[in-house]
């Protein structure tokens, strides 16, 4: 089934014009052991998987990055935990230094509580960062206009929330997602708060080019089951956007003949 | 306190610690020490808050009270 379902789906997902296979991004937060992270990443299909940015531990055992090597998924640098712009850049200039990509998850957030993404200072570090030659695909709100501003300022994608980092809450605004969506001139990018595999087949089926998720995966009871079921969920929505659905309607419409009945 | 224009050693700010070093101790030294490997694989470093490239390591001295950082990528995100 699988494979079927991957050939069904050959448009690759582009940006900033280099091609992935997989419409799904991974997160590599809150896994419980780098073990059962590689198991889930190889389930999930991933080519693309975004990692934090953090002083050194020398007491820290394994890496993540060896990992990713080791899976060939393509690095993606976040700037998680940056609060303001100056912050996100050079946190991004050392990822850039570090990892030898200038491509970069741009996180600027408002506060601990809700982490939410802080527009003023997310579009004043896109700004920023663009003209220091970055590819930047920024996580922001399910603001359209937020949105757009981003696109203008040179992002090469734009990664609206479902609901806050790790909530679990799904697509809160499914309207604002899809209007993103119409309007966007590069990737939509469905960003956090996904907890389940229906969430995912829903953000592709609002339109979106790619699903990007970690703890619905790494918090999960049984992460590589869930990163599997999230292939699967973005593969659905993605072939369900472009198979148009039908109309929602108010009442039944028969799907038997409606004559040729037998008469008693 | 002594400073590097005595001839060390001095103080410095290493991801947040404060640190004795001595005069000439470069940002190679101390990306050595803490990521445990003069390769420094996957790791960065900015002194005072500028990206030093990893080509000038070697070369750029540290002064007193320089607050340097040294970044890896961790799980996250």
């Amino acid at each position: 089934m699988t494979q079927i379902a991957v050939q069904a789906d050959i448009e690759p997902l582009l940006i900033a014009g280099r091609a992935f296979g997989s419409r799904l991004i991974m997160g590599t937060g809150g896994a419980p052991s780098l073990e059962i992270l590689e198991q889930a990443l190889i389930a999930s299909g991933t080519e693309l998987t975004t990692v934090a940015m953090r002083r050194v531990d020398p007491a820290a055992r394994g890496s993540v990055l060896d990992l990713l090597r080791d899976l060939r998924i393509a690095v993606l640098p976040n700037t998680a935990g940056c609060r303001t712009a100056g912050e996100a850049l050079l946190t991004a200039r050392l990822a850039r230094e570090a990892l030898d990509t200038d491509w970069v998850k741009l996180e600027v957030i408002g506060d601990e509580r809700t982490l939410l993404p802080d527009p003023v200072e997310l579009l004043a570090a896109a700004e920023l960062l663009v003209a220091d030659g970055f590819v930047v695909l920024p996580y922001t709100n399910d603001d359209p206009i937020v949105a757009r501003r981003l696109e203008q300022a040179g992002c090469a994608a734009v990664m609206p929330l479902g609901s806050p980092i790790g909530s679990g809450l799904g697509i809160r605004n499914p309207h604002n997602i899809r209007l993103i969506v119409q309007d966007a001139g590069v990737p939509v990018v469905l960003d956090a708060g996904i907890g389940t595999a229906s969430d995912a087949a829903l953000a592709m089926e609002l339109g979106c080019d790619a699903v990007l998720l970690a703890s619905a995966v790494t918090r999960a009871a049984d992460p590589a089951a869930m990163a599997g079921a999230m292939r699967h969920a973005v593969l659905a929505g993605r072939l369900a956007h472009g198979a148009g659905r039908i109309p929602i309607r108010t009442r039944a419409e028969a799907s038997s003949p409606v004559t040729g009945l037998l008469q008693q | 306190m002594t400073t590097p224009e005595d001839g060390g050693p001095f103080v410095v700010i290493v991801n947040g610690e404060t640190k004795q070093v001595d005069t000439g101790t470069t940002v190679a030294d101390l990306v050595a020490e803490v990521a445990g490997s003069p390769d420094a694989r996957g790791v960065a470093a900015a002194l005072n808050g500028s990206v030093v490239p990893r080509a000038r390591w070697s070369v750029v001295q540290l002064g007193e009270d320089d607050r340097i950082e040294v970044l890896t990528a961790v799980q996250g995100g």
